[in-house]
Parts: C-alpha cells; structure tokens; sequence
C-alpha cells in the first residue's frame, strides 16, 4: 500500500472519532450545565479545555452554551470543531478514494455541507439532533467498514486510527473532572460531584455497561475510572483500546515480518494496564496518570507514521 | 434541416427508439422526472463530480445526467467502430513518423513548420521508440452526426480524454434504476472498459517487465477537476492511484513510496500535461512533477500512457490532416470525415473567415474544453469584432469551421420531451492490440438551441446504447 494511503486512512479514521468523540463531549457539557448550581460555572470551560480549545475564550470569561456550539460544532477555524473534523476526515477519504469501499465512501460523502450553512442560533434550535447527526455519520462509517472493508493493510491502519483517537478521548474525559472545580460548598462524593461523574458515563454510553459489570453498585468515581480504564471488555476503555491497536499492530508486523518501536510501546502500555490495580490509579492520581497516558498515544501515533514511512 | 434522432421526418418514431418511446409512454413525463431525481441524489451521493475551474460556486457539481439513452443501431455502429479504429491507427503511425523520418512531411502532405514549430511537438522524443510505436493509448474521437448515415470527426483527443466515468456510470445508474427497460433492448454491454484498458496498458510494458507489470494511474491529485474519474479507474483495474509525491526515480526506474518500502513501477498512465510530469525535462518551475521521469522513460525503465508530446497529432492544426494520414499511412479512405475546416494561417483561408465570421464557429487551434470559441451567429457584432482583432494579431492560431446542423436526440424536460444537440465521444484503446467497447460518451446541450456539449460549459451526460442485432 501506498504510504500516503496508510497515513490518509490513519487520519480519516481518527477524525471521525474526533468528530463523534466531540459530539460526546458537547453532549456531557449540557449535561452537566443543567444541574442548578451557582453562577459561575466551570462545566464548558472544562469541555473547552478537554478538547484542546482553552485558549479560544480568555479566561476571565465564563464560557456558555453558544461559545461551545460556534466552537467546537461550527468553526472550520479550529481544528478540533465537529466541522473540522468532518471535513477533514472527508479530505482524507477523497485523497485515497481508491482505499475506501462505495459505501465508506458514501458515509463520508453523504450531505456533508450541512454544517457549512448554520449559524450558533440555527444550530442551538436542533443541537441535539444535529450531535445525533454526527454520532450516526460515524456509526454508518463504521458500520461500512464491519461489512465491507477488505481485512488487509488499510483495515489494519484504519483500526489503530481508530482506536488510537478513541482512547485519547476516553482519557481526555476522564480528565474533565480534574478542570472542573467543585463549588467550595460543595463536597467531594456530595450531589455535584456524582452528578458530574455520571455525566462521563452518559457521554460514554456507558451507564448501562456500568452496571452489568458492577451488578447494580452505586456510581463511584474509583468503579467508573476502574470501567474506563481498565476493563478489557468495555469497547472505550483505554485498555480495550490499545488491545485492539496491539492486535492490528500485530497482523501490520506478521505481514511485514518486523517488529518496530511501535509495537514495543504499545506492548508495554497493554501490559502496564494489565497489571495494574485500580486503586493503584488513584493513588498515583488520575490526573497524572491521565498525563502520561496521553503522552504515550501521542509518541505511539509518530512511532507507527515511522514504521510505515508515512511520518 | 436540423437531424433528430427521435423521429424522422414524418414524425414517425425511429425502429432503434422503438422501446424508448414505449417506455416514455408508459412511466409518463411526470413519472420520469420524479425518477430523474431519484438519480440525482445517487450520483451526489456516489460523489460522481466536477468542479468548474474559475466559475466559484460548488466546487464538486454535477454533471446534469439525462435519464433517455441515445441509441445507435448495429449497422450505425459497424460503420462507426471501423471508422474510429482506422483514425487511430493513423493518429499512431503520424506520430511515430514526425519523431523518427517525418515522411508525411517529405512526402509534400503536411507542411514542415506546422509540425516542427508547433508548441505541442516535443523535440525530446525524436528518435525514441515507444514500446509497441504506440504514442496515444487512449484515443477519445468526438464525432457528431449531422444526418442519416453521416457522421463527421470535430476533434481528436490524443492525450488523456476523459469522461470515460461516465460512460460507465451513467449505465450503471441506468441498470440500477431500469432494470426492464434492459431486458427488453439488447444493449450492447461497455463494462468490459476498465479490463480492456489494463490489459492495454499491460501490453506496452517495458521490455524488461516481466509477465506482470505494475500499472500506476497518476492523478495531479483530489483538487483536479477529473479526480473522480481518475480514482474510478484505478479502482476497477484494481491498481494504485498515485500522485506525484508518491513516486521516485532511481538508476532510470521509477519507484512507488509504500508501506513495505519502495515498489518498482512499470507503466503509467498518467492523467497530468506533459509540463508537469518531469520538472528536469520539462518545465523548471512545475511543482508538481517527478524529477527524472523522462529520463527513465528514454532509458525504458517505464513507460508513459500517453507518451510526451502525443498532443501534435490532436492539434487543431494537424487535424485537417488526419485523412491524408489515413492515406498515406494506411493506403485506406477515410470512413469517418473531417467537419470542413479553413486554417487561419493561410491568407485566402483568413480572408474567408474574416469575411463571414458571423455564420462560423472560430477555435483556437491549442485551446479545449469549449473555452476561446467563437459562435458566429450567436454572438454580438462587438465580440465579432473582438474575436476578428484576435485573428488578425496571430492568424496561426486559430482555424475555422461551418456551424454545423448538430443532430438533436431527446432529452426529457419539465413537461415534455424535447430535441437537443449531441455529440459523441468513444474510447478506442491501443496497445498491442486494438480494442473498442461499444459505446461512448454522448454529451448533451441542455439548453435549446445550444451547440455548446462540453461539461465546463454546463453540458449534460445521456447513457449511450449500441443495440445488438
């Protein structure tokens, strides 16, 4: 395969996790905005900060409902808007149309300027049809990808993307609830902050997963982090994940009969999660662990461009 | 009188529109339009486009699709395979002659200079030999009908034709949609063209290729007007659809990035202008070529579909003589006739021109697409006169011909059907063999009256039928 193809494939496939992974996460703001609570609140400047958009709102200002729809679902200025994502995911696909089936192509292709058209006011008025819109325009494309995909390289470049982007979203989630500050008179484990909590699950579509894996248990943040991270099952986890970035390395390493840095770094963080207890996380702090985690998506994403000569 | 294929002059309906017309009958004009449609939104969604350089405004439109095959009989076909299989030959033989003795030349027929100082021919390929003497590969002849039995060449296109696509598409969207209307005509299948040209292209491998050679298809990339045709093809052949930045030369090979490492490269066909293929050979400046490509051309490390400087035997100024090629190269008669053409360059020609510039059509003689013509009796006098001036300052650039009474077929309209002018394009491939699918591309004037076909100019597509016997 071409490995121009390999790289467009790998970048549609995780723009289009960015794309829904922002949807999720608009979703989880509003949320979290509609619990009563005092003025000043901090639940979409965490979502802003999550998506690596902080510094587009300055920081004495408090961020609204509006702000997050012009932002992150509208401005094809910011690279990490819905819009962005769609369209680049989109420019990818066009790029190595040949690598892609009719109808991935056609879940790509399929009224893909209805965003260009709307305003913030447009968009409010139908915001959660239009975050449903964007969830579904991944759901088809992965659903063409299930049927349809030849399982050869390309498939191979197209999971890893995939997987790749969705546990840095995962991860990037579970770090809202780091940003987000709660209220001085509100306690830890108190009303707020289990709400908040939950809110992660919902984003997720996790909630129901939580639980048939706890048989029933209240909601707590060490069970929840324990879903996300850790549980081989959970097709969001960071563990689940990087089994699936493990396995299709695996088959890119049979075919080309080498093993390349990248297979070692995603061996290692396999196992590293393997091994690790729950409790362990929190000890270490979420946050931290949060931190490096990222830091090894990031170094793993440029180790696979090297291996296959498209960095 | 004006030809219309529908009906003759009775308004009896044609015999090879016979079911066509039951079909209309049957679905109704509302019931059309509302299929028309429905085909709309499958071809959007197919992403079958095309974008308009300089117009703005959707930069992925559509081609406006026709919903009513225009149909040819077999014995219109014979007629038109033999012709168009012939031209194509001498488009070949001619440009193996002017790169090597330029006999046609010595020989009196075609005079020197509009051979040697004409910008499309390219000096680099003097002396070289093709593999199989085969410069133009693909040969695209756009034929219109102007009666009966009579069929006439406006141009050859040489080097990399293009609206292949929707010869195929157009069918399929038809078989999708219409199922019965096929299984009560016998359409004469074209499916075979993707096969048909890789097994051309394999044939004029490099000598050194071995039994299976790797075929590229270069694209200048997804923001040519054509990419989505150049991504088609590549797909049905089944072979990798490259860009400039893809490719390498080594030790006069030419290599492909991929994902195990560099991978030799046999042929191309290449869908880029000969300036912008080798930035070595050709143009200094270009961005987007291959360093050295040419260079491992010449060394037959690869070869070039179609190969440089191809473009001398589809200039407006040589095609006046294509049936003298066709005599001199092939001792035949010419089947198919040129559309009658006055060359500027010559003083009594131009004076003629000049003269009665308002019932020609004028062309510029590199121009394509439609763009740089003049329409004599669709202009004003002050584009006339602007057009005139423009002979005047470089008389050699530009020829002339009658407007033609363009045969109408039918198209389908909002309350009706109605007569719009046609043109019609087939692919006639080349390698070690010939080969032909039947059928083309029929290319319509959607508005009435218009002679205008090509789709940079808003003209519409209709699938084309070549009834079997």
């Amino acid at each position: 395969m071409l490995s121009r193809t390999a790289d467009n494939i790998f970048w549609m496939s995780r723009y289009i996790e960015r794309a829904e992974s922002t949807a999720r996460l608009i979703q989880m703001g509003q949320r979290m905005a509609i619990l009563p609570g005092p003025i000043h609140r901090e639940e979409w400047r965490s979502v802003l900060r999550v998506s690596g958009s902080d510094s587009l709102v300055e920081e004495e200002r408090s961020v609204d409902e509006a702000d997050i729809v012009r932002l992150l679902l509208l401005d094809s200025n910011n690279p990490s808007s819905i819009r962005s994502c769609l369209l680049r995911a989109r420019s990818n696909g066009r790029a190595v149309r040949t690598a892609l089936t009719q109808d991935m192509w056609e879940a790509l292709n399929d009224d893909w300027r209805r965003l260009e058209t709307l305003d913030v006011a447009g968009a409010r008025r139908n915001l959660a049809g239009l975050l449903d819109w964007v969830k579904t325009r991944a759901s088809t494309f992965r659903g063409a990808v299930e049927t349809g995909q030849l399982r050869n390289e390309g498939h191979d470049f197209l999971r890893i993307g995939g997987a790749l982007e969705r546990a840095e979203m995962t991860l990037r989630l579970l770090d809202v609830k780091y940003y987000v500050l709660l209220p001085e008179t509100a306690v830890v484990g108190g009303v707020r902050d289990h709400y908040q909590w939950t809110s992660v699950l919902h984003a997720l579509s996790a909630a129901r997963a939580y639980h048939h894996v706890y048989g029933g248990a209240d909601y707590s943040p060490w069970r929840i982090a324990d879903l996300l991270v850790l549980n081989p099952q959970f097709p969001r986890s960071v563990s689940y994940c990087f089994g699936q970035i493990g396995w299709h390395l695996d088959r890119l390493g049979h075919a080309h009969g080498q093993r390349t840095a990248a297979h070692d770094t995603a061996a290692t963080m396999l196992s590293d999660l393997r091994d690790r207890e729950n409790g362990e996380i929190f000890e270490e702090g979420l946050h931290e662990f949060v931190q490096n985690a990222l830091v090894v998506t990031n170094r793993l994403s440029r180790e696979i461009a090297k291996a296959y000569h498209f960095d | 009188m004006v030809f219309y294929e529908l009906t003759d002059q009775s308004g009896a309906i044609r015999q090879c529109y016979a079911e066509i017309q039951r079909w209309i009958d049957e679905v109704g004009i509302d019931g059309l339009n509302i299929r028309l449609k429905e085909a709309e939104t499958i071809f959007r969604r197919i992403g079958i486009t095309f974008a308009v350089y300089g117009e703005g405004g959707d930069p992925e439109r559509l081609i406006p699709f026709d919903l009513l095959p225009r149909v040819f009989s077999a014995a219109e076909w014979r007629a038109l395979d033999r012709g168009i299989r012939q031209r194509a030959r001498a488009l070949n033989a001619f440009l193996y002659d002017v790169y090597h003795r330029g006999e046609i030349i010595r020989a009196g027929l075609i005079p020197a200079e509009l051979v040697y100082q004409n910008r499309a021919f390219e000096p680099e390929m003097i002396g070289f030999d093709p593999p199989g003497r085969v410069y133009s590969h693909i040969v695209g002849i756009d034929i219109i009908r102007t009666g009966e039995g009579s069929f006439q060449v406006l141009e050859d296109n040489c080097r990399t034709p293009s609206g292949v696509s929707y010869m195929l598409e157009n069918r399929e969207i038809m078989q999708r949609m219409f199922p019965q209307l096929f299984a009560s005509n016998r359409v004469a299948p074209v499916d075979s063209y993707p096969n048909d040209l890789l097994a051309s292209l394999k044939e004029v491998a490099p000598a050194g290729a071995g039994n299976d050679p790797t075929v590229v298809v270069l694209t200048p990339g997804a923001f040519n007007s054509a990419y989505y045709e150049h991504s088609f093809l590549a797909d049905l052949m089944g072979v990798e659809l490259v860009e400039p930045m893809d490719l390498y030369v080594d030790d006069d090979k030419v290599w492909m990035k991929t994902t195990y490492g560099p991978e030799r490269v046999d042929v191309i066909y290449r869908r880029i202008d000969d300036d912008f293929i080798d930035p070595l050979t050709f143009r200094p400046d270009s961005m987007l070529g291959i360093p050295g490509l040419f260079g491992a051309y010449r060394a037959g490390g690869v070869t070039l579909c179609s190969a440089p400087g191809a473009g001398i035997a589809d200039d407006k100024a040589i095609y006046l003589f294509v049936p003298e090629m066709i005599r001199f190269y092939l001792s035949e008669t010419p089947i198919l006739q040129n559309v009658q053409t006055w060359r500027c360059a010559l003083p009594d020609e131009r004076a003629y021109v000049l003269d009665h510039l308002d019932q020609l059509v004028a062309k510029e003689v590199h121009g394509s697409g439609g763009y740089g013509m003049l329409i004599g009796p669709k202009s004003t006098r002050a584009q006339i006169a602007a057009y005139a001036d423009r002979i005047r300052a470089n008389p050699s650039d530009f020829i002339a011909q009658p407007t033609l009474e363009l045969s109408t077929a039918p198209v389908l309209g909002q309350t009706g059907i109605v007569g719009r002018h046609v043109d019609f394009r087939p692919y006639c491939l080349v390698g070690k063999q010939m080969r032909l699918v039947p059928g083309g591309l029929t290319r319509v004037a959607l508005t009435e009256g218009s002679l205008v076909v090509n789709s940079s100019q808003g003209g519409g597509v209709k699938d084309t039928w070549i009834l079997d016997e």
